[in-house]
């Protein structure tokens, strides 16, 4: 299972790699969402998929997931949101101001601004 | 007082969220800005103090049992670093007072400065490696806000590459922290060492060693990766250059020292000097740089470069004398950055412009500006009675003793060259014929420069009372040393 997950995450990170070397804006922000999706994952599968019960306590229920891998993707994930959704503001501020989504039109110095 | 070591963290956090109640009473946020740093540095001064008498000091929240809660750890490194950064958070507020403008002013730029003080100290402070990702988090998440904030073409633009990079480093940096989980399986910075050591050579913490030099690699921009830095840092306004200068590049740095001291002591061949080699060409890089440009913040901004380079190249060594030197190093790196880019920020407020080449002849009109540039230029190069001089100095000596003999040679190298690149500011502007001299009110030169000044004073006394303060930093080295004394005060809190 957990060679499964990583070929899979692998995936997600060449993909988001991809995406985040493209041109487009909107594009790189798509990948840095495929990356913390794969981030998230490594940590669920790093913390080992074994366990067969949720974290949870209840009475007779003694092989549980590990709970502190989804302590730390729940944080992670907060995060993650906060700054994506940052960014995705400022994508749109930058494109209304600089009139362009172009990552490479967005570079020069005082004179082309 | 147990708690004492939260308090520089707690109190800057405590006044940011108040003071996102009135943003718009401009004089109300100055005040309670500077009553929330003060408190700060007393309480940071205490620490100090009590760090220094009694050990180093830690906590775990919660009163949890060490391994399984967070643990907050404060050392002698840690306590020298949260009270510079208060020391220039502070500076940097009261030239804000003039220089940022009230537009600013009015955008919440205060809590974002204490939010970040807050990542920062918090950063410096904390014993448990994913609570140090969340730190890095509230101080960049805050860094995003201040270097966007104002929302000029230059600033969006640059903005969006920074962030950019930072995310991508934070899911570096969140990997990183995965595959130490499933190594040793604790978050713990104490236990993890105690656990990494029974391991012993193994290839994956190698491999995870190089891991962690990459992504605080990108936080401190060290040699292939700080491509960002440049660009990025001359973006936002001059206050927010100087905090970035001064404190963002230096947590980076902070932990690669700390990792690479407590964690990853067993395979030192390679990943100390994979450390050595790449700060070496941090520092050329960083040396090229700065006489590239005739622009005084670019000229500045890849002395940052240099510095971080002659830091870790201290700390690789791993021995006593150069440990001791890149903490002194550190110390005075947060506090010259300071200093110059107040001083550099006054000159392109008085000429209007930041090229070096449509300047000059500034030394008859403003002669108290231009001997407080060449002391701090001084001090930036290590000329013996200021500040860059002894850990300059501990570092070579600990280089020679390692013999390490063509790379000491390049750190002596390099002053001179960072000599250079201050000096030739000094000669541009203040020297020659007088020309781009805009005429600023002398009130506002007064204000602009009685923070600076004193920022000045503060490295120069930095530099003539190293005496003093040899006691504090040789504390920190052995701390850095020696991780037995970090895990041993961890542990031994609660019993």
């Amino acid at each position: 299972m957990e060679i499964l997950m990583s070929i899979l995450i692998g995936f997600l990170f060449m993909a988001a790699i991809y995406l985040i070397l493209s041109r487009s804006l909107l594009r790189i922000i798509i990948g840095t969402g495929l990356l913390s999706h794969g981030t998230h994952l490594l940590l669920i599968t790093m913390g080992g998929l074994g366990g067969k019960n949720a974290p949870v306590l209840s009475e007779g229920v003694t092989d549980y997931v590990d709970p502190l891998p989804q302590a730390l993707i729940l944080t992670a994930i907060v995060i993650s949101f906060g700054v994506t959704a940052f960014s995705l503001v400022l994508a749109y501020r930058t494109y209304k101001e600089l009139g362009t989504d172009n990552m490479s039109l967005m570079k020069g110095t005082e004179d082309n601004d | 007082m147990i708690n004492l070591l939260l308090f520089p963290v707690l109190i800057p956090f405590l006044f940011a969220t108040i003071l996102l109640f009135f943003p718009k009473k401009v004089k109300a946020q100055r005040i309670m800005v500077t009553i929330g740093l003060l408190l700060s540095l007393i309480s940071a001064i205490m620490l100090l103090i009590k760090v220094k008498t009694d050990g180093v000091q830690a906590i775990t929240l919660g009163s949890w049992a060490p391994p399984f809660g967070i643990t907050m750890t404060s050392d002698m490194i840690s306590a020298l670093l949260v009270t510079s950064s208060i020391i220039i958070s502070l500076f940097v507020v009261w030239y804000s007072f003039t220089s940022i403008g009230e537009d600013r002013e009015k955008a919440f730029y205060y809590p974002a400065i204490l939010f970040m003080l807050t990542g920062v100290n918090g950063a410096f402070t904390t014993g448990d490696i994913f609570n140090m990702f969340v730190f890095f988090e509230v101080l960049l998440m805050s860094s995003y806000v201040l270097i966007v904030l104002g929302g000029e073409k230059v600033q969006l633009r640059e903005s969006i590459k920074y962030i950019l990079v930072n995310i991508v480093s934070s899911s570096l940096f969140v990997i990183t922290v995965g595959y130490l989980y499933s190594v040793v399986g604790t978050l713990n910075m104490a236990d993890i060492s105690v656990k990494l050591a029974t391991i012993g050579q193994s290839g994956i913490v190698t491999v995870i060693a190089v891991l962690f030099l990459v992504v605080f690699g990108i936080k401190g921009a060290i040699f292939p990766l700080f491509f960002w830095l440049p660009g990025s840092y001359a973006a936002p306004p001059l206050p927010v250059l100087t905090l970035f200068g001064a404190l963002l590049t230096k947590v980076g740095v902070y932990a690669i020292m700390r990792t690479y001291t407590l964690f990853f002591t067993t395979d030192v061949g390679f990943t100390h000097e994979l450390l050595m080699i790449l700060s070496i060409i941090t520092i050329v890089a960083g040396c090229i740089g700065a006489l590239a440009y005739f622009d005084l913040k670019q000229i500045i901004i890849y002395n940052i470069v240099i510095a971080v380079g002659v830091i870790l190249f201290g700390a690789s060594t791993m021995n006593e004398n150069g440990m001791l030197g890149s903490v002194f190093y550190l110390i005075h790196d947060i506090l010259i950055k300071g200093a110059l880019f107040l001083l550099i920020g006054i000159i392109i407020k008085i000429t209007g412009t930041s090229d070096l080449r449509k300047m000059g002849g500034l030394m008859k009109r403003y002669p108290v500006l231009a001997w407080s540039y060449l002391i701090a230029a001084f001090g930036l190069a290590g000329i013996p009675p200021l500040s860059g001089f002894v850990g300059k100095l501990l570092i070579v000596q600990g280089g020679f003793e390692g013999e390490y003999l063509w790379q000491s040679i390049f750190i002596l190298a390099s002053s001179l060259i960072v000599l250079l690149s201050a000096i030739r500011i000094f000669i541009y502007a203040f020297w020659g014929e007088e020309k781009g001299v805009k005429d600023i009110s002398i009130k506002t030169y007064r204000h602009l420069l009685a923070p600076t000044i004193c920022l000045v004073i503060v490295t120069v006394l930095y530099g003539i009372g190293s005496e003093y303060l040899v006691p504090f930093m040789t504390d920190a080295a052995t701390v850095l040393l020696d991780p037995s004394v970090y895990t041993d005060a961890v542990f031994g809190g609660v019993k």
